[in-house]
Parts: structure tokens; sequence; C-alpha cells
């Protein structure tokens, strides 16, 4: 299938948005008949490009060429005329109207000037029929399952006549069976001649429905690659940005608490469908234990059923060697959890209060609104913090939304120092901050576990997670897959290995 | 971890789809009410008490299918009840020098106009309806004062011909011309919103902006013209109120607004928006009115206790709506 021209060339894409170069000469190309799917960690530009490819932005530099002719589109609609449709992750259709309207609406079949019911709903049918569903079309979209809407935003995609249908982690809550059929219903659509371009996090359907590859990195294109001719180790050595050969080995932290008998937290077949699967995982008093794995691999997951913030389907907590209910956060901040979320401005700080308010928000919260902090003693704490993290404005008074991303991250981490937590879990601390705050969020992170606090320590940085962890988690498809002793011969390779290959070295 | 394919099965097979059943409900509800009402008092079994219900709420059933369409696409006119009494205060202050179609057109117009800025406001500066429309209200309300505080009764023959004639129907039953009108727009409306790609759009947008956005529908056209419609009826209604009252008045229609809300809300149509029939409107009104009814055959009864009744049946709707719904997420 190497002879058909393509459909659709981009070449030297260029967007840049204020701070944030999100696209720089990237070329792309998509052979009709292809199932294409475009990789890149979170931010290498996957939906930066396909939001230009699809008239939501307009392009800074470069060209697009469909079926070989130039084309500039203004707006998803003019795209969707031009022949190019696209399916969401979240699905846009009306929920509350019937199935076979909303694969029709806007181009209604209709007779004397009058929608033609009749025929709206034969078409309809004949269409999911060749998509291998067969339901009821005139019952309202809600009715079906996620897997049927979303075949149906497809059907919608494709009797638009499309030539290039563009698929963004269309599988990602589906189960193994809706994966199949949709995959099913995607080769159908390649041998018709489609060309399909497919955005996935998940490692095994890439390799399972892709003809081809292209792979981002920082908003620049690694390359394109025939997806037999790649091994999937070096797929994720050309996502994270490292030649295995060129990867150094870090120094490895040998856990000093070994030998002592019961770990502080033990999480016991904890699991939640959908989301992580069942796992099993230790961490003892002053150890700190990373995770590591691909975005989507379940990090966060674990993170968020340990904090109580999701409730566990199955499986047990254990503190102390007795069992607990975490129901919710309250119930882990009872017991000296604290958790540092991945999306510190949405989840965490507000960003409207004050440092001295925001500080001192978790310690009034465990106390009860009924027993404020006094002022001096609240000034007592601030003023400690700010010292020991070093954060920059030294002024208890500033808004917080002023600070940069390092500092928030300081004062988040703050919030909960003050609580004294046993168990301190980060997610993605030092994502989006200058190197400085980084390494002075490193260094916290070593003092604490010498003093004796547990960390998760939840990082897509390989080598970040090595510098820091006694031991190491490895997920892949939202799977606990390896547990791994940082000792002297564990190096980034390991891990990268274990997360392409899925089995433990 | 079911297949989709043929997730037909999964459906609840209710012996009437879903959607129907509050239309349904409120049918009964009718149903119920007139034979309780036929075996409690003389002379209320017949088909005129329905028709008068209809003659005495011609103006109320045009407002409340403007509100329908606006409650379709989960928004909200407060502005109506205000039209209405502008439109009757036009019509009475115009009439006298005007001849009565010119009037018969104007009216209509100047509701639609103002719709039209309300609609406008509401999409292009994304403001909430219930604050646009509520000052449209306050609007509308004070434009009849700056033409006159007192009733103004209105003697042109067009209006009071309107007025009086009555429409003879088989077996001694009668209308009212404003009846006929109304009807007329119930049938038109009801064509529209269920053959027209602009009715099945005024769902759509309903059940999710965003959504109608990406499928390429044109969204900011369905806002306005919904209001604009609404702007309409509300005119349109205010006419049909000064056949009824000849005459025009600031305090004509205070609270219509509610009462419209009230009867679509009866009627089955989801407040949040995307789902209902005008055909639930048409009952909706047609319970309020026969409460009305019965509370005059009652004779002992205050007409405070219409609003009661219609404040419990509120609630009861609101409540069978989230119990529906809920159901249908599960």
């Amino acid at each position: 299938m190497s002879a058909p021209a393509p459909i659709l060339r981009m070449s030297g894409i260029g967007k840049q948005f204020p701070g944030v170069q999100a696209l720089d000469g990237v070329d792309f190309r998509l052979l009709p008949g292809e199932i294409h799917a475009l990789i890149g960690e979170n931010g290498a530009g996957k939906s930066t490009l396909i939001k230009v490819l699809t008239g939501v932005h307009d392009i800074d530099a470069g060209e697009i060429e469909l079926a070989g002719r130039k084309v500039v589109f203004a707006s998803p609609l003019a795209a969707q005329q031009a022949g190019i449709s696209t399916v969401y992750q979240e699905i846009n259709l009306c929920a509350n109207l019937p199935v076979a309207e909303n694969i029709f609406i806007g181009r209604e079949p209709r007779r004397l000037g009058r929608i033609h019911w009749k025929e709206m709903r034969r078409r309809a049918a004949e269409l999911l029929t060749r998509l291998e569903i067969d339901i009821d079309v005139s019952a309202p979209l809600s009715s079906y399952s996620l897997a049927v809407q979303q075949m149906v935003a497809i059907a919608r995609a494709v009797d638009i006549d499309a030539r290039v249908l563009i698929l963004d982690e269309p599988t990602s809550s589906l189960d193994a069976g809706e994966v199949a059929q949709l995959f099913r219903v995607m080769r159908r659509l390649r041998d018709e001649g489609i060309a399909i371009l497919f955005v996935s996090h998940f490692l095994d359907q890439l390799y399972e429905i892709s003809d081809r590859m292209t792979i981002l990195r920082n908003g620049r294109l690694v390359g394109e690659y025939l997806t037999a001719e790649l091994p999937q180790v070096e797929l994720v050595a050309k996502m994270i940005g490292r030649e295995l050969a060129d990867l150094e080995r870090l120094e490895g932290r040998p856990y000093a608490g070994e030998g002592k008998s019961a770990p502080l937290l033990e999480a016991r077949g904890l699991g939640r469908a959908g989301m992580i699967e069942p796992f099993t995982l230790g961490i003892g008093e002053g150890e700190v234990v990373g995770l590591a794995g691909l975005l989507g691999s379940g990090r966060t997951e674990i993170a968020r059923l340990l904090f109580g913030a999701d409730h566990a389907g199955q499986g047990s907590v254990w503190i102390d060697g007795e069992q607990v209910g975490l129901r919710s956060p309250r119930a882990a901040v009872r017991h000296r959890i604290a958790f540092c979320p991945e999306n510190r401005r949405a989840e965490g700080l507000i960003p409207g209060l004050t440092v001295r308010e925001n500080l001192i928000l978790a310690l009034q919260a465990a106390r009860g609104w009924t027993r404020p902090i006094p002022r001096s003693k609240q000034e007592e704490l601030v003023e400690k913090y700010i010292t020991a993290l070093n954060i920059r404005p030294a002024d208890p008074d500033q808004v917080i939304k002023n600070l940069s991303g390092g500092n928030q991250q300081k004062v988040m981490l703050a919030r909960w120092l003050i609580l004294q937590p046993r168990l301190l879990i980060l997610d993605e601390p030092t994502r989006g901050i200058d190197v400085g705050a980084k390494a002075e969020i490193q260094r916290l992170v070593t003092e604490l576990s010498d003093g004796g606090m547990a960390v998760l320590f939840i990082s897509a940085e390989l080598e970040e997670v090595l510098r820091l962890s006694h031991r190491v988690g490895v997920l892949r498809d939202r799977r606990l897959i390896a547990e791994l002793d940082n000792d002297d011969d564990l190096t980034t390779g390991d891990l990268m290995e274990t997360i392409a290959s899925g089995a433990a070295s | 971890m079911t297949t989709p394919v043929g997730a037909a099965s999964l459906t609840r097979r209710l012996p009437v789809p879903r959607k129907y059943i509050p239309v349904l409900v409120t049918a009964c509800l009718f149903a119920a009410m007139f034979v309780a009402g036929g075996i409690r008092y003389e002379g209320f079994a017949t088909g005129q008490i329905i028709l008068n219900v209809f003659i005495d709420n011609a103006f109320l059933l045009v407002v409340a299918v403007g509100m329908t369409f606006v409650i379709l696409t989960g928004g909200i006119d407060l502005s109506v009840g205000s039209v209405v009494a502008l439109s009757t205060m036009i019509s009475a202050s115009l009439l006298p020098a005007w001849p009565a179609p010119a009037v018969m057109v104007l009216v209509p117009a100047i509701g639609a106009l103002l719709g039209l800025a309300m609609g406008a406001i509401i999409h292009y500066f994304e403001i909430q309806p219930f604050i646009v429309t509520l000052a449209g209200m306050f609007l509308a309300r004070g434009l009849c004062y700056t033409i006159g505080t007192d009733s103004v009764s209105i003697t042109d023959p067009a209006f009071t011909a309107f007025a009086q004639t009555r429409v003879d129907l088989v077996a001694d039953m009668w209308v009212s011309p404003s009846v006929l009108i109304a009807v007329l727009v119930v049938l038109v409306a009801a064509y529209v919103l269920h053959y027209t790609p602009f009715g099945r759009r005024v769902y759509a947008v309903g059940g999710s902006e965003q959504s109608a956005l990406l499928m390429g529908l044109p969204v900011a056209r369905t806002k306005i013209a919904v209001y604009t419609i609404s702007g309409f009826c509300s005119a349109l209604g205010g006419l049909l109120l000064s056949f009824y009252m000849l005459s025009g008045y600031g305090l004509h229609a205070v609270g219509m607004e509610l009462d419209a809300i009230a009867a679509v809300v009866i009627g089955g149509t989801l407040l949040t928006g995307g789902s209902g029939y005008l055909f639930g409107t048409v009952l909706g009104v047609l319970v309020l009115g026969l409460i009305q009814t019965v509370i005059s055959f009652e004779g002992t009864l205050s007409s405070w206790w219409t609003k009661i009744f219609i404040g419990l049946l509120l609630f009861t709707f609101i409540v069978l709506q989230r119990l529906i719904a809920g159901r249908g997420k599960q």
C-alpha cells in the first residue's frame, strides 16, 4: 500500500499560542485507506494539530493540501464540508434527540419542504447496519450506551461524505468488547478507502489497529514510521525523547528502612472498574515510592483511590496493620494522608485568596470552623513555611494567582505539610515549573522522607522518579505491571522497556 | 460489559415511549378533573365548558406557545406578561386614529422586534435569559405607563366585532374568533417544531448548545428566533386580550408570564430544554383553565384556591419530571 497519493498533506505547520510554540514546522500526511496513529505525550501538539486541521484554530505557518488542492478552513463546518470529519472523545451529539436525527440534523431528507421522517429513519438504520449496529433509530440517543453513541457519531461523520475521519481518543471510555467492535468498523471504513487519523494513549491499541504512525514531541515532528517496523521500546523512547543508548544511569537511593515489619499503608487488591485494575502496593515510613507510566496509564487514578477522592470498587486499604475505610478525602485527611493533585489550579489552590489564607485552609478545615486559628499563630506558621520552602515573593498577603507555577506548587505543598501528614501523595509536582523550583521541590521530597514521611511520587519524567524513589511501580494500560527496587542497576532504560513491553524485567 | 450489538434490548420496554409519559399524565389529569366536575356539579359535563376554557384563555394559549419555543431551547422569557399589557395599551391608544388592520399588523411587529432585541442580547453578550427578559419585563411594563396610567377603553367596531362574534359549531356550541386564531397558531407552531429544520434545531439547542454548534447548526439564528417568536406570540396574545377585555391597561396580564411558564411545565416540557411537545402546552393551558372553572362552580371557594392548586400541580410535575429524567440516566 505504498502507491496511493496522500489525500491530505500538511507541511511546515506552525502554530503559536501566547508564550508557547505549540507546533513548529510539522509535516503530516494521510494516505487514503490507511489508519494512521498520531502519537505523543501530553503537550506534544497532537490536539493542536487536529484543531488546526479541523478549522478550530488557524495556522501561523505552513499549508494544508486536501486531495492535491490547497485549503484553508475558517471553521469546523468548512472542514466538514470539505470532507474532514471529527469524532471527539466526549461525544458531541444531542442526547435528547432520536438516533436518526443525530445522524441527519442539519441536512435532513425533505419532501415538499417538510422533514421526511420515514426516509430519515430508513437511511439511518441503513448507515448503522453498515457499522454493525442494529438499534431502534427512533429512540433517543440517551437510551444507548456510550459505545453506541460513539458509533452514531461515527455514522454522522461518515455520512457527511467523509474522506478523512479523525477519531480523537475514541476508546478511552469503552470496554474491551466495545473497542473490538470499534476496530472492526474502523477496518471496514479503511477498506472502503477512508483515511483515518487515530489518537489513543493505549499502546496496545495503536499496535493493533494502525498501519502507520506519526510521532510528535514538544510541538515538533519526530518522524513517521510503519507500525510493523517500529518496536514498542523504540516508540516509547521516541515519545519521551531519549535514545536508549544515550540514557545515563542516575543514582538510586537505597531504602534506609529496609527490614521494617509492616508498611505504613498498604493497598490490597484495590481497584475500580474503568479506572485502574486491582493492585497491591505498600509504602513504609520514610519510603519514597515512585509511579512511572505513560499518560492515562492509571497513575493519577491510584493517587485518587488512596486519597478517597474516588471510591474503590474492590479491595481494601490498611494503615498500621488495621483496615480503614477511605470513603472521602476527609477520611483520608483524618488518617493523615495528604494529596497534591496534578491540576493545582483546578483542584487545589484557590487563586483569589492570599498565600496565608491558602496555607491555613487545610489546617483550619481539620480543626473545624468553630475553632479559628489565632492570627498570631497563623502568621507564625506561614512565616515558617514561607522560609522553609523558599516561597517567593515572601509576602503572606500576596494573592496566589500572581505567583509563578513553582511557587504556587510550594504553597500547595506547604498547606499539606502544616498538617504533618504521614503519607504525602504528589501527582506531577514538578510539571510546568522552572528548573530551580523543580530542584527545590525534589530536595524537599528527599528531606521529608529522611524525616520519616512516606511519599508516593508520581511523575511523567522517568529520571525524576528514579532519582527520588526507593521503589518504582510501573503502570501500563491501567494496570500496575511491575514493582522494581531502585537499586544501583535500575535505569530509565529498564523502566522504559518495562512500560513498553508490559512485563517485569 | 454488554456488546452494543442489539442494544435495543437494553432499553426498557414501556407500554408507551418514556417521552410521552408527562403529556399522558397531564391528559389523564385533565380527563379526571372533567369527569369529577361532571359528577359533582350539574351542567358541568358539556362540551361548551371546555370551549369556554378555550374562550377565556385563548390569549394565554398563544403566549404559552411562544414560551414553549423558548423553554425548549433551555431559555426563559419573563417579559411576556408585560408585552401583552403593552400590546393592549398600544392598541387602545392608537385605535381612535389608526385603522384596525394597521394596528393588528403593527402590534405583533413591535412584539417581535422586542423579542428579537432580547434574543440578540442574550446570544451575543452571553447573558442569562432570565436577566435579559427580566429587564425586558420592566421596560415593557414601564412603557405602558408612559402611554397612560388609566384604563383606556376600546370602541373600534372591528375590535368589538371580534369580541362579540360567536362562531357556531355543531350542537349549540360556539367559540370566539380568538379561539380560532389561537388554534391556528398552535397548529402552525406544532408543524414548525416537528416538520421543519428550524423546529428540530430548537430541540437540538435545548439538548446541548455546544454539540449543536459542533454539528454545524446555526445556533445564533435559532436562539434569536425563539425569542422573536415569543415576542410575536406575546403581542398577538395582547391583541386577543384586547378583544376579550375591550380595553388597554398597564395592569393587564400582571403575572401572566408565570401562568405561561406553569402551563408549559404542566404540559410536560422540561425547563432545562430539549424535551416537550406543543400538545402538552395546550393541555397545560386547559388544566389551568379548568381549575378556574371548577372553583367558580364550587362558588364558596375564594379564587386564591386557583393559585394553591396550580402551585401544588407544579410541584407534582417538577418532581415527576425529575423522576422520569433520573430513570432515563440509569
